[in-house]
């Protein structure tokens, strides 16, 4: 009877083959480990958000007038809407957290270098476009820290030289950010910005399976097939890590409930204080920092000091610690692609990286004083050194033999 | 002469010729899309002039009003501070205010006013657009010894005397903006809109 109906479907639509490409008959190294988790965790939050996001809209008004108040009326009046609210913006922080440690995973064991260079590139425009998602959300509340945050990010585009007034102008669609700032953000963050994402989370996936998964040894398993073709150390993805995934996503719900229900502002980490005071364009908060998913690019922006009367510099430095991510595939010479098998230079390389990244993050949430704007600059610098130097130190790098197959215990 | 077709170079322009002119299409439909993002008829005709009563104003104290959604700030500033000011000079980085953007012309003067003691300041720092705080009192413990009174951004901590005048080496590249303004007999000021009546 189902097998009846599934060839009907099939002579009409490539289900069956879609699901063997993707699922039954995707083969990916048997020997993913605990950093394995975190794309398919990343799919799961994006779930979250979409649908979250589309009860929120129910009930949310984009209106500057309104905007505030319909988000307070979602907390305290609409049934469930405080529980939907804050699977939202627990959500987005979650999404970021899940995000880098995928991207750590990529750095330690090379899955942006050949042939995964798509793989990564459409990865790093999926990061661009969760970034300006999150932006804009949070404007949404039309609270002080949504106000102000906005006002400095969109200023960052009136700093770039001649076009810059302009340019901030067409943005904010009036002479300060307002409700016509307002209206369109939500534009946006509910539709434009989240078709973009699934784009290219398809694209994303599909340029993966294209070439298969890296894993934890960097060695490429389609190197050694059986008779039937089938890679020796490959498993097919159902039902090997579709079960093992659920693992992971139990271990996730378990600390994302617990953040959900006993912090869901996280002491002013994932809703910052000052956004439960209604957008003032008057006043300024006395300390204002972005969520801390954006502090370590913040940091980097306020480091650098104004040039010959233009701040462009600044934002020009914010810009080009995201380019350099993109160039990764080209940066890296070395051949090896696991840290399990690369020298020391990396390895030491990499450590000052993720110190210098975690640095400017707590940087960026704090007060500007003189010691933390050192701090700032020398920890910039060493995340541009990271990436400016790579083409000398990993190809002076003394790499170790890396084996023909996965290692596997 | 051949009566060969060379179908390559033939396939070439036809595909080239399509491009541009689909291409030129595309970017003719893109313009509304584009434009309608820009300030609305409404929001450009939001920029009335703003009338302050300032007879309450006691010295040393400052009043912000809203003009064209922007705090901007009316100040009465001491005689003592207003002294204090020239020392400062070789500390700013635009103390003459010579960067003609960042006031009319008739404030192009010491004390970046019409009258000496009253000041009025678009409250942005021209740096990313936070709004600074006034900061009147003098030495405190986290804006150090020197400090005169002024303007701090809380934001990326630029500072601005009494004038809006930057300080060298700041986040922020430029003075704080002098907006057109001017006096309505003793006691009001018209900000928004010169003497002559030109915004």
């Amino acid at each position: 009877m189902f097998s009846s109906l599934m060839g009907w479907v099939d002579a009409r639509f490539p289900a069956t083959k879609m699901w063997e490409e993707h699922l039954s008959k995707y083969y990916a190294p048997k020997n993913f480990n605990f950093w394995y988790f975190f794309g398919s965790l990343a799919l799961l939050v994006l779930v979250l958000q979409i649908v979250t996001g589309i009860f929120l809209t129910m009930h949310y008004k984009p209106d500057a007038a309104l905007a505030f108040a319909s988000v307070e009326y979602i907390m305290r009046d609409v049934e469930w809407g405080w529980l939907i609210r804050y699977l939202h913006s627990t959500g987005a922080s979650a999404f970021f957290i899940v995000i880098y440690l995928h991207m750590f995973r990529g750095l330690i064991y090379g899955s942006y270098k050949q042939p995964r260079e798509l793989v990564w590139l459409f990865g790093m425009f999926l990061y661009m476009a969760l970034m300006a998602e999150a932006f804009m959300g949070y404007l949404l509340p039309w609270g002080q820290m949504s106000f102000w945050g906005a006002q400095v990010i969109i200023s960052l585009f009136g700093a770039i030289p001649f076009i810059g007034d302009q340019l901030a102008l067409w943005i904010r669609g009036d002479f300060v950010v307002a409700d016509a700032t307002l209206n369109r953000f939500f534009a946006f963050h509910v539709i434009a910005v989240p078709l973009v994402i699934l784009g290219l989370v398809v694209a994303h996936i599909i340029a993966l399976h294209e070439v298969g998964s890296n894993n934890p040894d960097g060695v490429e398993i389609k190197k050694l097939k059986d008779k039937n073709g089938i890679p020796l150390d490959g498993i097919p993805f159902h039902p090997y890590y579709s079960v093992k995934d659920i693992v992971g996503v139990t271990v996730f719900l378990f600390i994302f409930s617990l953040v959900l229900f006993y912090a869901p502002e996280m002491d002013g980490w994932f809703l910052e204080h000052a956004n439960f005071v209604p957008a003032n364009p008057l006043k300024t908060p006395l300390h204002i920092a972005p969520v801390w998913y954006f502090t370590p690019f913040y940091a980097i922006l306020r480091a650098v000091p104004s040039i010959a009367g233009s701040s462009f510099p600044g934002v020009v430095a914010m810009g080009l610690s995201i380019v350099f991510l993109f160039l990764l595939p080209w940066l890296d010479r070395s051949p090896v692609k696991s840290i399990r098998y690369r020298g020391n230079y990396f390895r030491i390389a990499l450590v000052l990286f993720v110190i210098s990244f975690v640095g400017l993050g707590f940087l960026g949430t704090q007060p500007v004083t003189d010691l933390y704007t050192i701090l700032a600059r020398v920890f910039s610098i060493i995340y541009f050194a990271f990436f400016v130097l790579m083409p000398i130190y990993t190809k002076l790098d003394k790499d170790k033999p890396v084996p023909e197959r996965v290692t596997f215990k | 002469m051949s009566h060969t077709v060379d179908n390559s170079k033939r396939r070439f322009l036809t595909t080239a010729a399509s491009v541009v002119v689909g291409g030129a299409g595309a970017a003719a439909v893109a313009v509304p899309f584009v434009l309608s993002m820009l300030p609305s008829a409404k929001a450009r005709a939001a920029g009335a002039p703003v009338e302050v009563d300032i007879s309450k104003l006691e010295i040393g104290q400052l009043i912000t009003v809203e003009w064209r959604g922007k705090p901007v700030w009316v100040l009465n500033r001491s005689s003592e501070s207003l002294l204090t000011l020239p020392a400062l000079n070789d500390q700013l980085a635009d103390p003459e205010s010579d960067v003609s953007s960042q006031q009319p012309t008739y404030a192009k003067n010491e004390h970046r006013s019409i009258r000496d003691n009253i000041i009025v300041l678009v409250g942005i720092c021209t740096h990313l657009g936070c709004s600074p705080t006034y900061r009147p009192d003098l030495a405190p413990a986290d804006l150090g010894p020197e400090w005169k009174g002024g303007f701090f951004c809380p934001c990326h901590g630029s500072r601005y005397d009494l004038s809006g005048r930057v300080f060298k080496n700041m986040p922020a590249p430029k003075n704080l903006v002098v907006p057109p303004y001017h006096f309505l007999g003793d006691n009001n000021v018209v900000i928004g809109e010169d003497a002559q009546g030109t915004a």
